[in-house]
């Protein structure tokens, strides 16, 4: 994305492509099949409870990086 | 009068004193020319930056009730109560795109509460009142849940006696103090709290985290225990689960997704948005907030800690003959923790339930004010008087909470809790998705509300709790089959709801536009959603 187009000035908008990453964050804790198991354990954790401890990251990295993405210049 | 754990105690009620005296001080904090506005002591002078909010959102959306409840869950039914994880994880991405149309509408227009919104919106003080209504409503049993949470601590200490008085007394004072110090310095006092709070809760987890399942053999052991002891109990016929219990993976999810919706819905997590400086510090703490869901997650597994635990006598107390899971954390904690560690830990829950209680209550009295007192009574009031009258209304509602607790078996507010997450769905459509279209129709507004909310009640009704012997409002798990459908699973009755209150909504509208009905005037306009810190107000 080496030439964005200038500005306009008062229009503003929310919209993104950024944005979509947003599903990342949001699908996977809702696909039961993905984690409703005991194996593989990790640390002790059974699959259940470590996969959806480590959705927290995926969440936090996914919001993080469309936070960036979408700043608004000063 | 069994016996008290002094230690215990005492550290418990040093750091409720400290606690207290800051709730009095914070109203010199960032102090504002004027606390006779609405917007210094209800919204702290819409003033917090990424710190404060991060702290504020997060004492206020995990509440003491969340850190005694979700735990108590897994130790009793297994896997099914790990359903606050999800729920937590989804939440900010689905709300990142929303809560930033609300701060800046809500900023160029002044507004205070989601009804002042929807009011402006729709152009209808009557959807406003529904909404207002609502999430008063929800947010009272909510209130009450928090004292629940001191309750079990207290009792756990041995603060409890055969009278009335000797039983409660403990509970009233604490709540007294609250009330006082949030009437003097509004939201201040639980911003500055929070900090103390928070404080407390990530020490007291992460050394929680180590030391116990440590004491106990690692946490594959933990985990091992509670795998045999619900795979024992399933295999009497029990419905309960290591993982998730087979045909339970629909009601899992849509609870998780429907409490996901619902948590921003609730007047109190609004005010904490509201509170925030800017769009970027709420963007921010989107992405930082999960924190907070980390430490949620290890506090549920602290249930599956109490199960391996039960060698070292490790039990919920039991009442007039009946075992309170709710006490499961605390009894944990006295077990296992030195006295005067296990002091900290309670005090941390304790404190854990002023902070949310106190931001309840706030919003709950700026709804009032409002969207009721503004709105019906005294069309004319000025800032000073619409402050006064939030500050009275703040300990109403904190008296009426307590009195639901003291007078009204517990089991009461955790039902009215159920049925309140059930209501707050019920004005997405109006709120949440009203940030983005203008499309829906007042009328269908409201009629998609009344069938919502009818929708809603009829099906809890319909559902028993076997263990607790009552016939209604047992859960919120509705079987499909009750509609006669062929499948026999269960899915959460308010995303059901929420999905007939859209139906209807979206039909509703199409009428009222095809019969003319004549449609609210819409106060705000396409920019107002962009708006950021600086830019001028409406007015």
């Amino acid at each position: 994305m080496a030439d964005d187009p200038p500005p306009r000035p008062a229009e503003r908008t929310d919209r993104s492509p950024w944005n979509w990453l947003l599903l990342v964050a949001i699908i996977p804790p809702l696909l039961t099949f993905l984690y409703d198991d005991r194996e593989p354990r990790l640390f002790g954790f059974p699959r259940f409870y470590w996969m959806q401890l480590a959705f927290i990251g995926v969440g936090v990295v996914c919001t993080a990086v469309v936070y960036r993405m979408t700043k608004r210049k000063p | 009068m069994t016996g008290i754990n002094w230690t215990e105690l005492v550290i418990f009620a040093a750091l409720f004193v400290v606690v207290a005296g800051l709730g009095f001080v914070a109203s010199r904090w960032r102090r504002p020319a004027s606390m006779h506005h609405l917007d210094e002591w209800g919204l702290g002078g819409r003033s917090f930056g990424g710190w404060v909010t991060w702290f504020l959102i997060g004492g206020d959306l995990y509440t003491a009730y969340t850190f005694v409840a979700v735990p108590a869950l897994l130790y009793a039914a297994g896997g099914y109560g790990f359903f606050a994880l999800p729920y937590t994880v989804i939440t900010y991405p689905i709300v990142f795109l929303v809560l930033i149309r609300l701060w800046s509408v809500s900023h160029r227009h002044g507004f205070v509460t989601p009804a002042d919104f929807v009011r402006a919106r729709f152009g209808s003080p009557t959807l406003a009142l529904l909404v207002a209504i609502t999430g008063i409503v929800a947010t009272m049993p909510y209130i009450a849940l928090q004292l629940i949470g001191i309750e079990v601590v207290l009792k756990t200490i041995g603060l409890t006696g055969d009278s009335f008085l000797t039983r409660h007394l403990p509970l009233i004072i604490a709540f007294g103090i609250l009330a006082a110090y949030t009437y003097q310095s509004g939201l201040r006092a639980p911003a500055l709290i929070a900090f103390v709070k928070d404080a407390l809760i990530y020490l007291v987890i992460i050394v929680a985290v180590l030391y116990i399942p440590y004491q106990l053999g690692g946490w594959g052991a933990v985990f091992d225990a509670a795998d045999k002891k619900f795979t024992a109990a399933a295999a009497t016929g029990k419905k309960v689960s290591f993982l998730i219990a087979g045909g339970n993976q629909l009601q899992y999810v849509s609870l998780a997704f429907g409490s996901a919706l619902a948590v921003f819905l609730y007047p109190h997590s609004v005010t904490g948005v509201l509170a925030s400086r800017n769009r970027d510090v709420i963007k921010r703490n989107m992405a930082a907030l999960p924190a907070y869901s980390l430490l949620l997650g290890l506090i549920a597994l602290l249930g599956f800690m109490a199960i391996a635990a039960s060698a070292h006598g490790v039990g919920p107390l039991t009442f007039d003959g009946k075992p309170d899971n709710n006490t499961i954390v605390p009894v944990l904690f006295d077990r296992m923790f030195p006295s005067w560690f296990a002091g900290i830990a309670f005090a941390a829950i304790g404190i854990g339930a002023l902070v949310p209680a106190a931001i309840m209550s706030i919003a709950a009295a700026n709804l009032f004010t409002r969207n009721i007192y503004v709105e019906y009574l005294a069309k004319d009031a000025s800032h000073a008087d619409q402050a006064r009258v939030s500050k009275l209304a703040s300990l109403v509602v904190k008296v009426g909470a307590l009195l639901v607790i003291v007078l009204i078996d517990p089991q009461f507010s955790i039902d009215l809790q159920l049925i309140g997450g059930v209501l707050i769905l019920q004005t997405l459509p109006a709120v949440a998705l009203g940030l983005f279209t203008r499309w829906f129709h007042r009328a269908g507004l409201i009629a998609g509300w009344i069938a919502g909310l009818s929708a809603g009640l009829a099906m809890l009704y319909t559902i028993p709790n076997p263990a607790t012997n009552h016939l209604h409002f047992g859960s919120s798990a509705f079987k499909l089959s009750t509609l006669g459908l062929p499948w026999d699973i269960p899915i959460y009755a308010g995303f059901l709801a929420v999905a007939v209150n859209l139906l209807v909504t979206v039909i509703g509208t199409v009428i009222a536009r095809a019969a003319k009905v004549p449609d609210g005037v819409d106060a705000t306009v396409s920019s107002d959603y962009f708006a950021d810190e600086g830019d001028p107000k409406v007015r």
